[in-house]
């Protein structure tokens, strides 16, 4: 029998597939730029719904893993642009697959040491020192001046694919759309995986786990530096789309907008981060072309989401989460 | 001895809760705990998974000393545990929660749905609509799946109708004949008393009395667990 929410996600996915037809038929090649910031903001939320969703790790510190992403795109391009080697004498590279792979891989890491020290903690302190973190990356970034400080970096031909134009709008939709479908094939295993059960029993319960013979601990590491792996790529994909990276990729701001988006569209449901993402945009172009403040009515939106749909705008389509 | 608890104390911040607890289970033994409400049966058994850190004394299982170990190490060298209320994860489904647990051994899915099989029915349902004494069961299922070498419950079938109570001591006589080593902690002597080889007593915090469960005298009973 085919469940509500999957229809809900029948009709995201034709959505999503309508937008580069639409964008077409009306010649309006802006929309194909709109879907890529669903794509790719999408998929940073799909890592965010890993740990929050699944794992009930509230944070304040993911834009780190975003803007580290970011400026390995950034960072890479810019040599392979200038000919310059980087540290070690290792050489800049304009492939968006090896860019992805160093994004992962650097922002895999960089979680590890964040997440093995800040996961002792919990609740509000998780959040403050997850924060402090990426504040201190922040800062680190604004006070680099080789890579650009606070100005940021510009590169001004985007990244490539073997085999593909990045440069015209679509194809490169195309690529932002595939990572996003196989974010969501993740969550999907994930969530399905003794990985996911335990992941969540331990947001159930910390004791329940332990007394099972699965470290809470590790179990949340995992998922922390799985997360920022997926963020990362995210990031990556996103200084592609500007071609431009900027401490703002860094900054709280961004956790806080990801953390906004998963909320209107549905923690811990699969497609939450997708129409989440999705409305924020939509609310961003339009609101944002009618008023400068239009984060107030995105700010009303969300107390509204709070307050009548628990489940966010998924919730409000599809019913009941099987997941509570 | 598989476990052997010498000395045991432990504290709740300032208030301290065991001054002394000393029992030991064999392999293949069932050992009755019991006790009247705060005497320290389930700090004995939260000290024992290292949930309530022991402040004192040794805690010796299958020759190694375990009482300073994290929860999971200890769940891991092979003491299962089903905590006081039926405690499963509420929002997995009962197949989720017994893969959660699985660890290498005879214990699987299939002899867990064997043992109980009205949790084979219930495969896909959320463990929050379970029955309660559907939810025990699960527990005690999510803990043999374990492969533990000692099984311990706190409070078997508190709160449970009679005709689960029946179906949940059967499951444990048949655990029993198995060759299970288990800790039990359950109100009602006249179901525990006749699987239990021996009974420890504790009382205000240390055991008072060690002995087999058929020399448990009503005097004894009285004195120390009437009410």
């Amino acid at each position: 029998m085919i469940t509500r929410e999957r229809l809900v996600e029948i009709t995201l996915v034709l959505l999503l597939a309508a937008v580069p037809i639409a964008a077409q038929l009306l010649n309006e090649p802006f929309y194909l730029t709109l879907a890529t910031r669903v794509a790719i903001l999408g998929l940073a939320a799909v890592g965010l719904n890993i740990a929050l969703g699944l794992g009930g790790l509230v944070s304040f510190g993911h834009a780190a893993f975003f803007g580290v992403g970011g400026y390995v795109a950034g960072v890479l391009a810019i040599h392979a642009f200038n000919g310059t080697p980087m540290l070690l004498g290792l050489p800049g590279t304009k492939l968006m697959p090896f860019i992805w792979i160093v994004a992962i891989l650097v922002s895999g890491l960089v979680a590890l040491g964040i997440g093995a020290l800040t996961l002792r903690t919990s609740g509000v302190y998780f959040i403050m020192i997850t924060l402090a973190f990426a504040q201190m990356i922040y800062y680190f970034a604004i006070s680099w001046p080789a890579y650009g400080g606070e100005d940021g970096l510009s590169f001004y031909v985007r990244n490539g694919f073997p085999g593909v134009d990045t440069l015209k709008p679509l194809p490169f939709l195309l690529i932002c759309y595939a990572l996003l479908a196989l974010g969501l094939i993740l969550f999907q295993v994930l969530r399905k995986s003794r990985f996911g059960a335990a992941l969540q029993g331990a947001r159930q319960n910390e004791v329940r786990v332990a007394a099972t013979g699965i470290s809470p601990y590790r179990i949340r590491l995992v998922a922390f530096v799985i997360w920022a792996m997926i963020t990362g790529v995210a990031g990556a994909l996103y200084a592609d789309l500007n071609r431009f990276v900027s401490p703002a990729m860094l900054s709280w701001h961004m956790s806080g907008e990801l953390i906004v988006l998963i909320v209107l569209g549905g923690v811990g449901r699969r497609f939450g981060p997708v129409v989440g993402a999705g409305l924020y945009v939509l609310l961003e172009y339009w609101l944002g072309g009618i008023t400068e403040r239009w984060q107030l009515f995105l700010g009303l939106m969300l107390l509204g989401v709070v307050l009548f749909a628990r489940g966010g705008l998924i919730g409000l389509l599809a019913g009941k989460p099987r997941h509570g | 001895m598989l476990l052997e608890i010498s000395g045991l104390t432990a504290s709740y911040g300032p208030v301290q809760a065991l001054f002394g607890v000393d029992l030991a289970v064999a392999e293949g033994e069932m050992l009755a705990l019991l006790g009247r409400n705060g005497m320290g049966k389930t700090t004995t058994i939260r000290a024992l998974f290292g949930l309530t850190p022991a402040s004192g004394g040794r805690v010796s299982f299958a020759g190694r000393e375990i009482a300073r170990l994290a929860p999971h190490r200890i769940a891991q060298l092979g003491l299962g545990l089903v905590p006081e209320g039926r405690r499963c994860f509420p929002n997995l489904t009962v197949e989720e929660n017994l893969v959660v647990a699985a660890r290498p051994g005879r214990w699987t899915q299939a002899s867990v749905a064997e043992l109980f099989p009205r949790l084979a029915e219930r495969r896909r349902q959320l463990a929050r609509t379970l029955s309660g004494g559907e939810q025990q069961m699960l527990a005690i299922g999510r803990a043999l799946m374990t492969n533990p070498q000692l099984l311990v419950l706190d409070e078997a079938t508190e709160g449970l109708a009679p005709i689960i109570r029946q179906d949940i001591w059967a499951a444990l006589r048949a655990l029993k004949s198995g060759g299970q080593a288990i800790i039990v902690v359950d109100k009602s002597l006249s179901e525990l008393l006749p699987v239990a080889d021996r009974c420890t007593i504790l009382e205000k915090g240390t055991s008072v009395w060690t002995g087999k469960a058929g020399e448990l005298s009503p005097q004894l009973q009285d004195r120390y667990l009437g009410v």
